[in-house]
């Protein structure tokens, strides 16, 4: 164990990603958009599928592919005093299952996590569950960051009314 | 409020400034709006390329009726009534699919060419004598009263009798030949599923919403005008890209005098079109390679025209909108008086570079999305005038921005890019369509006689 350390210097542990994931989430629910924004990579992508099992963000229809500054205007736009939908403002909830681990590469600082979650959001007397799976591409950059979050939404098919917070 | 099916009664509720709530709020004038207006207006149904093969179906909805668009086998696109005419059971289900060279009811195995007519029914002498061949379940699935397949882009009437196609749509298809002429093949297909988003509103507020130029600097303020702040305040060194919300999202902030000057044109039939001068599409960056090719195609004059117009939104009445510049189109499915499902759907220009495809599917997520920020204020919007419409405050929705006395919709027009003509365009229309079955008032003693008789 030693010796890893020593080679790569960077040692992620499974707990270290699912506390990761957890605490991603943490903040989401608590409303701490300005911190959760210092978990991405520079060139971090948000992907919400439309449909399932859907390979090409670019050139189909996605519910959302959003770099960093889209996902900042998307923070700066919830703090805003003139956003209509926003007032009252939505909350969320993330309820998670065990998150499965599928990649550590310590030597190439590449992480994968797969979250099974139920998402949900309410707003004045309205609320919604979505059930989701979240895929977290991560990078050791001086930490971990995000390079990809991928949401599968289990009926994405489905029509929705308004999802304002993020899943 | 009760009312009569009768022009009379239709006519009071759309004045020239004004129409009345219960255009929007009244279960009554929608349950009309689909035996009326829905029936005898040119709706649209479907893009023949979401059907390439014989047999392939798509099945959607005509206002409140389920249908299914299919090619049948001498290629030509139909559309039925998806219904069987034995027990009513929905003959398809799904999406879409293929279905070979007949359908079959999944209830009891009578089955139907792709043209509706009746194939076969199983123990079919069971029917023998009773003179099924009479019967209307006999005659098999029934097809919409008309179908027309215009480059692509199908459109049904279900009224068997009623305005034909070209008359209905007139002018108005210069749009829809913009949209389709930026494909050097001429031709669109249709890109993956479209986006759905269930608004709790009328279905009048999202087509009205289309050519509401006095409303983006306003409503969309909180996505448009922070995404202006944010890039300004970034530091950006030389050759720092300009991020696509800001080509794509920002000049929704445009002021005032940017709408004034797009100008909007209404057509006859509730028809019109925002952006006759310039729109919030004119300042899109160049794709390389793409002028050249439609150069290739059309040559240089008529490339440059095709690419000179950048109409913003153009309004096919009743209930769709295309973006020409952005090869999309919605339609707004009324599904109730206050129930409307919106489908956001995609379309590559064949033969061109896929950059624009790519731009074309930005444009869809990052406005028309149920996540999207633009599309979270918009509905807002409409959901909180659906509640506001039922105070006591007025019975009334005003449409009078720049009101002109003695206005012909009949005739084209070219005005100022905030009138409200267009809105009032389309009431007219509304009123024409609705109406155009209705005998002109109750006979006289035939309210009474009925009262009585209940
Ligand atoms: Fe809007």
């Amino acid at each position: 164990m030693t010796e890893t350390l020593t080679a790569t210097k960077v040692a992620v542990t499974r707990d270290d990603l699912i506390d990761f994931v957890y605490a991603e989430a943490r903040m989401l629910d608590e409303g701490r958009f300005d911190e959760w924004l210092t978990l991405w990579a520079t060139d971090g992508m948000y992907w919400m599928p439309l449909e399932w099992n859907q390979q090409d963000p670019i050139l189909e229809t996605s519910l959302l592919y959003e770099d960093q500054f889209m996902l900042r205007l998307r923070v700066e736009r919830l703090n805003g005093a003139r956003t209509f939908s926003q007032k009252p403002k939505s909350r969320c909830l993330h309820v998670l299952n065990r998150p499965d681990v599928d990649l550590i590469d310590n030597e190439a600082g590449r992480y994968k996590v797969v979250t099974r979650m139920i998402y949900v959001e309410t707003r004045l007397d309205e609320q919604f569950e979505l059930a989701i799976t979240a895929t977290h591409d991560l990078a050791w950059q001086d930490g971990l960051k995000i390079t990809q979050k991928r949401v599968d939404i289990l009926n994405c098919d489905a029509a929705f009314g308004n999802i304002q917070l993020l899943p | 409020m009760h009312y009569p099916e009768t022009r009379e009664a239709m006519a009071a509720l759309v004045q020239p400034q004004q129409v009345h709530r219960d255009l929007y709020i009244s279960p009554e004038i929608y349950r009309l709006e689909c035996r009326h207006l829905f029936s005898n207006c040119w709706l649209y149904v479907g893009h023949d390329s979401q059907v390439p093969k014989k047999g392939d179906y798509y099945t959607t909805q005509l206002a409140d009726q389920p249908v299914i668009m299919v090619r049948h086998t001498d290629d030509q696109v139909h559309v039925l009534y998806n219904r069987c005419p034995h027990k009513g059971t929905k003959i398809a289900i799904d999406r879409t699919g293929n279905t070979g060279k007949f359908f079959r009811c999944p209830y009891h195995a009578w089955s139907f060419k792709t043209d509706g007519c009746l194939l076969a029914i199983p123990l079919k002498k069971g029917y023998e004598g009773t003179g099924l061949d009479q019967a209307e379940a006999g005659r098999g699935m029934t097809p919409v009263g008309a179908v027309h397949n215009y480059r692509g882009f199908v459109f049904a009437r279900m009224a068997p009798e009623g305005i034909p196609f070209d008359e209905f749509f007139g002018d108005s298809l210069s749009s829809l030949d913009n949209m389709l002429d930026r494909s050097p093949a001429g031709r669109l297909e249709v890109v993956g599923a479209p986006l759905r988003y269930m608004h709790k509103c009328n279905w009048k507020m999202l087509v009205e919403n289309q050519t509401d130029t006095c409303h983006p600097m306003v409503a969309h303020e909180s996505s448009a005008g922070t995404a202006v702040k944010i890039w300004e305040s970034m530091d950006k060194p030389e050759g720092t890209p300009t991020p696509p919300a800001m080509e794509i999202i920002a000049p929704f902030m445009s002021p005032y005098e940017f709408f004034e000057k797009m100008g909007i044109r209404t057509w006859p039939n509730g028809h019109g079109h925002t952006g006759v001068h310039h729109s919030i599409h004119s300042k899109y960056s160049e794709i390389p390679g793409y002028m050249d090719s439609l150069i290739a195609a059309y040559g240089e004059e008529k490339a440059k025209a095709i690419l000179g117009e950048n109409r913003h939104n153009t309004v096919y009445f009743p209930n769709i909108m295309i973006k020409g510049p952005i090869q999309q189109l919605r339609n707004f499915i009324p599904l109730g008086a206050d129930k409307t499902l919106v489908e956001s759907w995609i379309f590559r220009l064949v033969d061109a570079p896929d950059e624009l495809l790519a731009r074309t599917a930005m444009y869809n997520r990052m406005i028309n999305a149920p996540t999207s920020m633009v599309g979270h204020d918009d509905l807002e919007m409409y959901e909180r005038a659906q509640e506001g419409l039922h105070s006591q405050g007025s019975e009334w929705v005003n449409v009078q921005r720049l009101y002109e006395e003695g206005e012909d919709f009949d005739e084209e027009a070219v005005l100022n890019g905030t009138t409200e003509r267009q809105m009032r365009n389309q009431f007219h229309a509304w009123l024409k369509f609705m109406t155009a079955g209705m005998p002109p008032s109750t006979p006289r003693g035939k309210g009474a006689t009925k009262e009585a008789a209940e």
